[in-house]
């Protein structure tokens, strides 16, 4: 199919959906309406309060907040995650020892952690940061911990053979292997760390798009639920084309094929 | 013999601990020497310890018994003098074929300005001038020995360890290999220990083949010179009289270890 006509269609689907939105919220259908504008509200009213948030400004602000979050989350994640994956990966023992531990923490769900952070580090938007430094830290740690482990024994032979002492085998053989498993994830990660900010703020916050969301639902204003999900899906879809961007630059040695990991 | 010995494997065995705890024997009591400038094919059937002997001489793995010596001096931990050649893709995957060549310089302390230039002239002498700036999956299995063969040549080590090199290639591709490799030993005649199970490409490219027995304890049971001319081209040697009457003679030797060490193969198989 060529690229025009798939976008049609894309698009086509938005435009079906939303005028079904609009009609059935609007319209009576054999005198009754489908969708009660309490709870569903309507297409208009909440592109309107979307206008009205980008024109006075206010989200910005928001924006900007749940920005920050997500990008502390990331990097303070990535920073551990890729540190304790390379100490584990390099010291069994270690990562024997601490295996079950873990294990424990990754199941946990990490929304139950939120109330803690909040008393620990109050409303800022350090909690909010801590709760998106969970969800990342694992996924870095155990791409790295794996792409450690999985470096091809001949690979590594041969770094020897050229003479290459242990730090020259740590950047030029380990470090690549493991960042390369953690480019892989950086998707799941950066959503993860979006994830934590929002879940944050929702639970409790001064300001943020989860504060925004959470705010509507208060006063029971759909229309500025629904608004608040648009900005966020769009918010994330913007990062996402962000990543995608630095991955191609980062991965150009990666066959394409091998584009599940992760 | 005038010229020192690069490599001499004396008496080394190797054995291994299984996981059960039983001890295996992939090599008994092998004696090897390769002369400086001398060319050293190994053959054996499937499994019978010619890689392993390889590595022992390169140093990745630790006799038994008996002793290595490189240049008359007795090796310990890895063969600083040897370059290895692996069976299976080594390149570094994350580094264009031009940085996979110049990290042999840089390991050294090369400064990467003039690593640069010279990888860039093995490159050129490998054939693949024109692909410096391909990463290692966007080259042929062909094309990935060369920037592995230009990757072990520019350090200029004294020795050539070679493991089956050539044994994922197709026929062709082996060939003209082979006749790359012995344009560029030509040049300069390191001491070479090339591993194969192929006799031809032993006959063809060698001035020695050793042949070992099947494992396990495998033992090298033969010792062949090839006196054919050099320059050699692998494509005319293979005509050769000289070429088949050798061939012959050895592979008279080599057929009743393949048919022991494939029987062997099967006899396991069928054991699990």
């Amino acid at each position: 199919m060529s690229r025009p006509t798939l976008l049609a269609l894309q698009i086509l689907v938005a435009v079906v959906c939303i005028v079904l939105w609009q009609v059935l919220s609007t319209v009576p259908v054999f005198g009754k309406i489908l969708l009660p504008p309490f709870f569903f509200s309507n297409p208009f009213d909440v592109f309107s309060q979307i206008v009205k948030w980008f024109s006075s400004g206010v989200i910005w602000k928001h924006l900007g907040i749940t920005l920050a979050e997500s990008i502390l989350a990331f990097v303070i994640g990535s920073l551990g995650g890729v540190l304790v994956g390379f100490w584990f990966a390099r010291q069994p023992l270690v990562a024997a020892v601490f295996d079950p531990y873990v294990k424990m923490v990754n199941a946990l769900p990490r929304v139950v952690l939120a109330p803690i952070f909040a008393l620990w580090l109050g409303l800022g938007i350090w909690s909010k940061v801590a709760l998106g430094v969970t969800l990342v830290f694992f996924i870095v740690f155990f791409n790295v911990y794996q792409g450690v482990k999985e470096v091809s024994r001949t690979v590594l032979d041969n770094g020897r053979m050229l003479g290459m002492s242990e730090r020259q085998l740590m950047q030029h053989v380990y470090w690549p292997s493991a960042l390369s498993w953690m480019f892989s994830s950086l998707h799941t990660s950066v959503g993860f760390a979006v994830v934590g900010a929002v879940v944050g703020e929702y639970l409790g916050s001064a300001a943020g798009l989860g504060y925004l969301i959470q705010q509507a639902e208060g006063v029971f204003d759909v229309a500025g639920v629904f608004a608040g999900m648009f900005v966020l899906s769009a918010f994330v879809i913007l990062i996402d084309f962000g990543v995608t961007l630095v991955e191609r630059r980062l991965l150009v040695w990666r066959p394409a094929a091998s584009d599940g990991r992760g | 013999m005038t010229t020192p010995t690069a490599v001499a494997l004396e008496d080394a065995k190797v054995a291994f601990r299984l996981g059960d705890g039983r001890v295996y024997t992939a090599v008994e009591k092998a004696h090897l020497t390769v002369a400086q400038g001398e060319f050293v094919a190994i053959v054996g059937p499937t499994g019978c310890g010619k890689s392993t002997l390889l590595n022992v001489a390169a140093g990745l793995l630790k006799p038994a018994a008996g002793s290595v010596r490189i240049f008359d001096r007795p090796l310990a931990g890895l063969n600083r003098d040897a370059g290895y050649l692996f069976q299976a893709d080594a390149l570094f995957p994350w580094k264009t074929a031009l940085d996979n060549v110049a990290i042999g310089l840089e390991i050294k302390g090369t400064p990467r300005t003039d690593a640069l230039p010279r990888a860039q002239k093995w490159l050129t002498s490998v054939g693949l001038g024109a692909f410096a700036g391909r990463y290692p999956h966007m080259l042929s299995g062909g094309q990935r020995k060369r920037v592995a063969l230009a990757q072990v040549l520019i350090r200029d080590p004294k020795i050539l360890l070679m493991d089956e090199p050539f044994g994922p290639l197709d026929a062709q591709t082996r060939q003209v290999m082979g006749n790359l490799l012995l344009d560029l030993w030509n040049a300069d005649r390191k001491a070479v220990l090339f591993v194969t199970h192929d006799l031809e490409e032993a006959i063809a490219l060698a001035d020695r083949v050793v042949i070992m027995s099947a494992g396990p304890s495998s033992r090298i049971i033969g010792d062949w010179r090839v006196s054919l001319p050099r320059p050699r081209d692998i494509f005319e040697v293979r005509l050769d009289k000289e070429f088949h009457a050798l061939h012959r003679e050895i592979w008279s030797v080599l057929k009743d270890e393949v048919m022991k060490g494939y029987a062997q193969s099967t006899h396991a198989a069928e054991a699990v």
